[in-house]
Parts: structure tokens; C-alpha cells; sequence
């Protein structure tokens, strides 16, 4: 037997590790939204009604259309992700099961990082697959479809771990939402700038690689710090 | 035999709005201690709860976990405690099953389908075990919640109202089975005004009346 010093573990149960934790909460996300269906198709049709209005607003000139159609993209993508983050942790919340949580002895910041994984593989990723099939719509001209599809990716991750931490912030605010959107699209402008940039590097026949890296640096940054100021949040939120 | 819990607070004072809920509240759970906290609405019952569990400071004094502070031993501390909280911690979408399988691996213990149904079982939700929680009433919800006590063995219980929602053949089965924990040397904590048959065995704390 081991030595039962300061109250080590005494479980019967057999010890998962953290990465067991980490699959049994991607497994639960998972199960979550498969039931919750609605929500899914939620972001994608609104990036597609807004890439839809725009040429009846505008014009449905090509050549004007595929000059603004980059940054139109990605302004519908990014407030399709902006939609979508309201709910991220409020039932959660409302339930009780986050501050079972934040009484796991598994570190928070991880669990946290888990949840927002599959925000993104059901939101953001969709979201960049289905936005080269939306730019045909704005007539976006042909060299432009990988870098959009790889400035999506590389930065929706980016929105949802930044938008994670307004979430955490608000989940216990009852009007949160607006308060959301102030908070973090000041965050959101400089993924915006490179993913948009990347796009029109790559139709203009430039370089789309500095800007994808940048938007990749921007990535990594994200996922070694937000999880930690998410943690935060949540405990800010559940004790404030 | 080694000691699996001591939690102590010192002199603990909390400040909500301006208005003192306790002040220079002393504090002992060990090995085999059922302790009840009443007191009427308001006194602070679950506030007193989450500055046990490390949630929130205690606006003055010290908790100690094993002669520590609390904040230096969340870790060790996390991983003897299991809490249900005012809130079932019971997602709706899920089934009774899954959300008793994301407890146990938010516990970092490893839950065999078997062991899952047999806690279920236990709690009175044979059968159940298939439904989504959202079907669930509001009882069998604090139910699933409960299980958690059959499922993730841990020696310091806390649990707000525990006794809340569930039927008289609930509440004597939950009775039971908390003196059964303190009697294997396990220590429970609740907040409650459910008064016990054997209530000798119970320690009771008063909150509310202190100035």
C-alpha cells in the first residue's frame, strides 16, 4: 500500500488520468449538441443569409463583389462565431455541472480547453468548409478558395478560444450577450486583419503563407494562455 | 490508520453586501463526523459550503486541510471531496447514464458501465438509465445526482440539501447511507433541515444566531 500521507488517495475506483477526463468531457460536447441539433446549423446559416443579402444590397456586379468578398466572408464568419458563444458554458452554468468542474481535481484550464475544442470542430470548422462553397455566391476568384478555407480554420480556433474567455466572463450575467460582443471583438480585429489579409494576398497573386502564419503564431498564442484566463473567468463568474 | 479527513476553520468570518453571515466561526470535520449546518434562509448555509470547498475566500480566518491551508492543498483536498450542490449537476440532454459517467471522470475515477448501473440501482433508477435526464422529474434528477455517492468513492461528503426533492423512501435510503459513510470513517457535511432518526449521531451548527 502506498504511504497515506497529507491524504493521498485512498479511491477504490481505478484513477483516470487527465487525458481520460479530457475524452469523457469531449465524448459528453459531443453527445450535447448531437441532441441539441438545432444549434449546429445555426451559425451556418446565418454566414450564408448574410453572404446571400449582400449582393442583392450592393450589387451583383462580379468585379465589385469579388473585390469585397474576402473581407465579407470573414466579417460573417466571425460574427457567425460571435453568435454562437453565448450558450458556450450557460447551461453548464444553470445546471450545476460546472462547478462540478471546478471541484474536479483535474486541472480546469484543460477540461476548459476540451469544451472548447469541440466548440470549434462544430462551429468554426463547418464554418470554413462551408465558406468557399459561399464565396462561388460573391463571385470570389479561384486562387482565393485554399487561403480562405486555411485562414478560416487557423482563426476561427482562435475566435472560439478568445470568445471563451468573454463566455466565462458573463455566463452569470443575465443579459450577457451585448456585454460578450463588447468584450471580445476588440480581441477578435487582429485575426480578423490576417485572415482576411491572407485571403487577399492569395487572389491578388501575392503570398498567402506570411499571413497564415501569422494567423497560426496568433493560434498558438491563444491556445497557451486563454485556457488559463477561461478557468479564471469561470471561477470569477461562480463565486463573484 | 492513517486519517483521511481534518478540515478545520479558524476564526471564520464571511461579509456579503455589507452584512456579516458569521463571524469568528471555529470548525472541526474528521474521520466519522456528520455535521449538519442550519439556519434559516439566508444565513449563509451555502456560502459557508463553498469557502469549505476552497470556492470562495473567507473574508477573515484560516480552513486547514490536514494542518494546511486550503489553497495550498486544493489539489489533494479536490481529490477526497465530492459535492452536490444546490444545483443536481445533471445535464438535460444527457442520460441518466452518461451524466453519472462524465461525473465520475470529472472525479478522475474510472467507471465501468457495470458499476454505472449498479449505482443507478442503488438510488432507485433501474430502468433508467436510458432516459434523458430532461424526462427525469425534478426528484430522480437529484437522484442521478446522488448516485455519485454509490459511484466515486471519497471520504468527505458535502452536499447542500441534500434531502431536497426526493420522496420519504429517498430521503430514509439517503439517511442511511450517510450514517453508513460516517460509520466506515467517512465524514459528511450538509446543509439541511431534515432531522434524523438516529439524530445523536448527527452534530448540528447553528448559523444565524451570532451577531
Amino acid at each position: 500500500m502506498s504511504a497515506n500521507s497529507g491524504g493521498s488517495t485512498i479511491l477504490r475506483g481505478e484513477v483516470i488520468g487527465l487525458w481520460g477526463g479530457c475524452v469523457a468531457q469531449v465524448r459528453r460536447e459531443l453527445k450535447i449538441a448531437r441532441r441539441r441539433g438545432g444549434d449546429l446549423v445555426n451559425p451556418l446559416m446565418f454566414l450564408a443569409l448574410v453572404v446571400m443579402l449582400f449582393p442583392l444590397g450592393i450589387s451583383p456586379e462580379p468585379a465589385l463583389l469579388a473585390s469585397v468578398a474576402p473581407g465579407l466572408l470573414w466579417v460573417a464568419a466571425l460574427l457567425a462565431m460571435l453568435l454562437s458563444l453565448d450558450g458556450l458554458f450557460r447551461g453548464d452554468y444553470e445546471d450545476g455541472s460546472l462547478e462540478q468542474m471546478l471541484l474536479s481535481p483535474l486541472p480546469l484550464p484543460v477540461l476548459c480547453l476540451a469544451k472548447v475544442f469541440v466548440h470549434w470542430l462544430l462551429t468554426g470548422l463547418p464554418l470554413a468548409l462551408c465558406a468557399p462553397l459561399l464565396g462561388v455566391l460573391l463571385a470570389l476568384p479561384g486562387a482565393g478558395y485554399l487561403a480562405l478555407l486555411l485562414s478560416l480554420a487557423l482563426g476561427t480556433a482562435t475566435l472560439s478560444l478568445i470568445g471563451a474567455i468573454g463566455a466565462a466572463l458573463t455566463v452569470g450575467l443575465p443579459r450577457g450577450g451585448v456585454l460578450l460582443s463588447l468584450l471580445v471583438l476588440p480581441l477578435y480585429i487582429p485575426v480578423l486583419i490576417f485572415g482576411a489579409g491572407a485571403v487577399k494576398a492569395a487572389i491578388e497573386g501575392g503570398m498567402a503563407g506570411p499571413a497564415l502564419a501569422l494567423l497560426g503564431a496568433l493560434l498558438a498564442l491563444a491556445v497557451a494562455a486563454a485556457p488559463f484566463a477561461i478557468a479564471g473567468g469561470l471561477r470569477i463568474s461562480l463565486n463573484g | 490508520m492513517a486519517v483521511k479527513v481534518s478540515l478545520r476553520a479558524n476564526r471564520l468570518a464571511c461579509e456579503r453586501d455589507d452584512r456579516w453571515l458569521f463571524r469568528s466561526l471555529d470548525l472541526r470535520v474528521e474521520d466519522g463526523h456528520i455535521l449538519r449546518i442550519e439556519g434559516a434562509n439566508g444565513s449563509g448555509k451555502t456560502t459557508l459550503l463553498k469557502l469549505l470547498t476552497g470556492q470562495l475566500p473567507p473574508t477573515e480566518g484560516r480552513i486547514e486541510w490536514h494542518g494546511e491551508p486550503l489553497a495550498a492543498s486544493r489539489e489533494a483536498f479536490l481529490s477526497q471531496l465530492l459535492y452536490v450542490g444546490h444545483a443536481p449537476g445533471v445535464s438535460a440532454a444527457l442520460t441518466a447514464q452518461e451524466n453519472l459517467a462524465w461525473a465520475a471522470a470529472m472525479a478522475g475515477v474510472r467507471a465501468p458501465d457495470l458499476d454505472l448501473e449498479r449505482a443507478l440501482e442503488a438510488v432507485g433508477l433501474a430502468g433508467f438509465e436510458d432516459i434523458p435526464a430532461r424526462q427525469l422529474s425534478a426528484g430522480q434528477q437529484r437522484r442521478v445526482a446522488l448516485a455519485r455517492l454509490e459511484l466515486i468513492p471519497r471520504p468527505l461528503w458535502i452536499l447542500d440539501e441534500p434531502f431536497t426533492a426526493i420522496d420519504r423512501e429517498g430521503v430514509a435510503w439517503l439517511e442511511q447511507r450517510l450514517l453508513a459513510h460516517g460509520d466506515a470513517g467517512g465524514a459528511v457535511v450538509m446543509t439541511t433541515h431534515h432531522t434524523f432518526h438516529a439524530n445523536g449521531r448527527v452534530d448540528s451548527l447553528l448559523l444565524g444566531e451570532a451577531a
